[in-house]
């Protein structure tokens, strides 16, 4: 591994900038996944700042049944952010459509357009459970990127 | 110069939720502003009639996350109304009560977003770790911190203990002085006021043309409020003020939000001091109606609107939600023309937007650009196809 691919893994590990989309949730994890950023849970500890375009972003933290309407905006979104990137489903919904599954502007869960890393299933999802499949996904990313460093 | 169309939304840092906003500029004032919902839409109301009246109560709540009581109590006591339940005075009592700490959570949430919009950052960490407070009361009585399940058709589902009741004021009591320094801050900091006044300015006459409701009526000075107007659960028992300001700009929204609050905490240790005895509910019958009903609920964000049509079976047959940000949606292109660019975030946060509960369906056929608003019996025909596809027909 080059010093420069080094650089980039350890400042990617030790701070994952994170966008927040909403593919038409109801406010419910919305406001659980700020609620994780404010002072009480605060997950700016691990790092972790919540940043405004899908060009800074690392992980994209998403919320909400996908939407008709969304569906098309949403996957240009993802294709916008860079390599490598994450994707975590925040509650029920987002992981597979939950309550509102078969309505007709419902397509389901995310998974139905763009590959998920981890599902953090709740309705809403606790802010304690959004931190820990954060820490998850940061201890995974360091195992693999020792494999990756030893080969 | 001229003129440039800017697009804002649906993915925006600003914006917390999918909206757009198509601002027309002339330099740095805005001198056209068009908004185009939809991308929230998920066809609830339909929904709600494939499932049974108990089944309905756990998607209304999940109409939206920050006003989920608001929603199920008004569709609720429409239900009850055409069943004809009389429903216990403790239950009355325990559901003002949650209402009421809804208002706070939300308004302190409201604030919050509103210093973020601002660049505020300090006043919005703030208010996001008092609102913790509220979130604790909320997750002791209910058991959840946002979608609450507390009712129930016929009254609650849980019981206030004395040690709850106890705990909650001291809660409210510790809000209490912090919302006061926040008052403090919205009325006295130069910034905030050097950002929000004068700012998306809503004439009274305006507001009352545009139908503007709640605390963005309130701030242009409009006297509306159904707890007052029309009282429903045990407001008519409560001594409160409804808090009106005559500036009608951002800043005025912000100090009605604010004192709001403060008549909440009032309203909470009335209640817990005068928690009437007995049961929390009482039995109605699966099947209701034949009926209709329609009742209004003042959310946090304004007048509520539910309708519930009963036709005698378990399954209602049409629930219709006016939830309150649709009608102040209106006073938006009125309120960001002539305005600054700068000032289109706070001026649109500030009618403390809720796109879960307003979204409608519009379809946009890319290839023509022809845009085509469904109207009801259009989309009502459309589901209907939708559903036979899938093999649901009532026939």
């Amino acid at each position: 591994m080059k010093l420069k691919d080094k650089i980039i893994l350890w400042s990617r590990l030790k701070s994952p900038w994170i966008i927040h989309f909403n593919t038409g949730a109801c406010n419910g994890c919305d406001i659980e996944i700020v609620d994780a950023l404010t002072p009480k849970y605060d997950i700016e500890r691990f790092g972790i700042v919540l940043k405004g375009t899908p060009r800074h972003a690392d992980v994209m933290i998403v919320s909400g049944p996908l939407t008709r309407q969304q569906a098309k905006r949403f996957k240009r979104i993802y294709d916008q952010m860079p390599n490598p990137k994450f994707v975590l489903a925040v509650g029920t919904c987002a992981c597979s459509g939950g309550v509102f599954d078969g309505c007709y502007s419902v397509v389901g869960g995310i998974d139905k357009v763009i590959p998920v890393s981890a599902y953090i299933p709740g309705c809403p999802a606790r802010p304690e459970a959004i931190i820990d499949a954060v820490v998850k996904l940061i201890t995974e990313l360091e195992k693999n990127s020792k494999t990756v460093s030893k080969r | 110069m001229s003129k440039i169309q800017i697009p804002l939304g649906p993915q925006h840092p600003a914006l917390k939720e999918p909206e757009n906003f198509m601002l027309v500029l002339d330099g740095e004032q805005i001198v056209d502003a068009t908004v185009n919902l939809g991308y929230n839409h998920r066809g609830v109301e339909k929904a709600a009639e494939n499932r049974n009246y108990i089944q309905d109560i756990y998607l209304i709540e999940r109409i939206c996350g920050i006003c989920s009581h608001s929603h199920v109590s008004c569709y609720i006591n429409a239900v009850e109304e055409i069943a004809k339940a009389e429903v216990p005075q403790r239950a009355k009592a325990i559901r003002t009560l949650v209402a009421e700490l809804e208002r706070v959570h939300s308004h302190l949430l409201w604030l919050g977003v509103a210093a973020f919009e601002l660049g505020y950052d300090t006043l919005f960490m703030y208010t996001w770790r008092d609102r913790e407070q509220v979130l604790d009361c909320l997750e002791m009585i209910s058991g959840n911190r946002v979608h609450y399940g507390i009712n129930t058709i016929g009254g609650v589902r849980r019981d206030i203990t004395k040690e709850q009741a106890e705990e909650i004021l001291k809660k409210i009591k510790f809000l209490h002085e912090r919302t006061s320094y926040y008052v403090g801050v919205v009325t006295e900091e130069p910034t905030f006021l050097a950002r929000t006044q004068n700012v998306g300015k809503l004439p009274k006459d305006v507001a009352l043309e545009l139908n503007a409701v709640g605390p963005t009526a309130r701030a242009s000075g409009v006297d509306i409020d159904v707890r007052r107007d029309e009282p429903y659960f045990i407001y008519d028992q409560l001594d409160f003020k409804v808090i009106t300001h005559n500036t009608e700009d951002v800043f005025g929204r912000a100090v009605v939000r604010v004192l709001e609050t403060i008549e909440s905490y009032k309203m909470i240790e009335q209640i817990l001091k005068n928690l009437p005895e007995g049961p929390i509910s009482v039995k109605v019958p699966w099947k209701i109606g034949p009926g209709e009903a329609v009742f209004r609920y003042e959310a946090p964000r304004g007048e509520d609107i539910h309708y519930v049509k009963a036709n005698g079976t378990e399954y209602p047959e049409r629930v219709k939600v006016r939830a309150p940000t649709l009608a102040n949606f209106q006073s938006i292109p009125y309120c960001l023309k002539n305005g600054y660019l700068a000032d289109a975030i706070i001026t649109i946060a500030a009618i403390d937007p809720c796109m879960s509960c307003t979204d409608r369906a519009v379809v946009y056929d890319y290839k023509t650009g022809k845009k085509e608003v469904f109207d009801w019996e259009g989309l009502r025909k459309y589901s209907i196809e939708f559903y036979k596809k899938k093999g649901v027909s009532f026939k």
